[in-house]
């Protein structure tokens, strides 16, 4: 639901992931993190609830 | 509504006489056309003040929080179901309110019928739908439906859900066809729309926290806009610091709302504070079919596990 609300209020729906990850799952550990590098990259800077920005 | 006046003060006068209540927590007229003020009556004396028009805008469950004396309280729809969250959030028994249910026809919004007149309305009164406003220059008659407050006009719950007493007949709960247009409108927005309606909407805040105070769900001893170790969010008039209030504070009342409109009534600058609320009503009936307050037994989603709670945001 808090996703849910961002997203209503105009942040970029892959900005906020979550994943739920054991300790002993290295590799989707890093799958998860390279996705998310990469859908982040892909939507620029963030300057939405940044201070200073506006 | 007249009856209604008489009504709720025959049955407080009665409650604070035979000792059944300490305090009667209703409405009496406020000092202005239109207004009516949260009022505590302590003797049979006072509970002749009691009142009810289309004015009880702020929620009365507010002024329970950790009360400990035996509480009779004047309570419409979204009022009892503030109530029921109480009772469930552990800020009041059960055993110490005596509910003074109210079928409610929806309250209307004073700044609309103030808009219907050139000058400034000196008198008003209402005699069942009927409502007639009065200027220095004019007086015009109106029709309570025609008016309703935006919360009003969407609810689907005016009969109180918990009561020890019903004032007047139960009353038809509205059936609505679309009860989500204002969320759908702002969902079908691109991602830039929205977060400049938001800044649109934000942008008269004057960060007073009336519409915290208003709310029956901001009960926190300490507000996180208040804590100063840490310091969760800045305290001036920054535009990121303004959203981040109004966005946590939404978040808090998750699954938890009940729309009564405390928070707009209070509001001294006409900001639709619901438009971040509302989003959560939408997503607590879609995501858990979910109404908050309906039920004294039920917990509200958020504070509770379900194996089939939906999870399709976890990678």
């Amino acid at each position: 639901m808090m996703a849910s609300l961002l997203e209503h209020m105009g942040m970029e729906k892959d900005r906020v992931q979550f994943s739920w990850i054991s300790s002993a799952e290295a590799t989707k550990f890093a799958t998860v993190a390279r996705e998310v590098a990469q859908s982040v990259e892909a939507l620029g800077p963030n300057t939405k609830f940044v201070k200073g920005s506006d | 509504m007249e009856s209604y006046t008489e009504q709720i003060r025959t049955l407080a006068v009665d409650l604070l006489k035979s000792g059944k209540v300490d305090v009667v927590i209703g409405y009496r007229k406020g000092s202005v056309p239109m207004a009516t003020v949260p009022f505590m009556a302590r003797t049979p004396e006072q509970a002749k003040q009691l009142t009810w028009d289309s004015h009880c805008t702020l929620n009365l469950a507010n002024y329970l929080t950790n009360r400990q004396e035996k509480i009779g309280i004047i309570a419409k729809g979204c009022d009892s179901r503030n109530i029921v969250n109480h009772i469930v959030e552990n800020k009041i028994n059960r055993d110490q309110l005596h509910i003074i249910g109210v079928p409610c026809k929806g309250m209307v919004n004073p700044k609309e019928l103030q808009a219907l007149l050139d000058d400034k309305i000196v008198s008003y009164s209402e005699s069942g739908s009927t409502l007639t406003i009065a200027s220095s220059q004019a007086e015009i008659k109106i029709e309570r439906e025609d008016h309703l407050r935006d919360n009003c006009s969407l609810c689907t719950h005016r009969n109180p859900v918990i009561y020890d007493d019903l004032v007047g007949e139960v009353v038809t709960e509205p059936v609505l066809d679309d009860p989500f247009k204002d969320v759908n409108a702002i969902e079908a927005m691109d991602t830039d729309t929205k977060w400049n309606y938001f800044d649109d909407l934000l942008d008269g805040c004057i960060r007073c926290y009336a519409c915290r105070n208003a709310c029956p769900l901001c009960y926190c001893p300490t507000c996180f806009v208040d804590e100063s170790d840490p310091q969760w969010v800045g305290k001036g008039q920054n535009e990121t610091d303004i959203k981040t209030f109004h966005f946590l504070r939404a978040f808090h009342c998750a699954g938890r709302c009940t729309d009564c409109g405390a928070c707009e009534a209070a509001c001294p600058m006409d900001i639709h504070v619901r438009a971040f609320t509302r989003k959560l009503i939408k997503d607590s009936k879609e995501l858990f079919g979910w109404e908050a307050g309906l039920d004294i037994s039920k917990r509200p989603p958020l504070d509770t596990f379900a194996p089939d709670d939906p999870n399709d945001f976890i990678k």
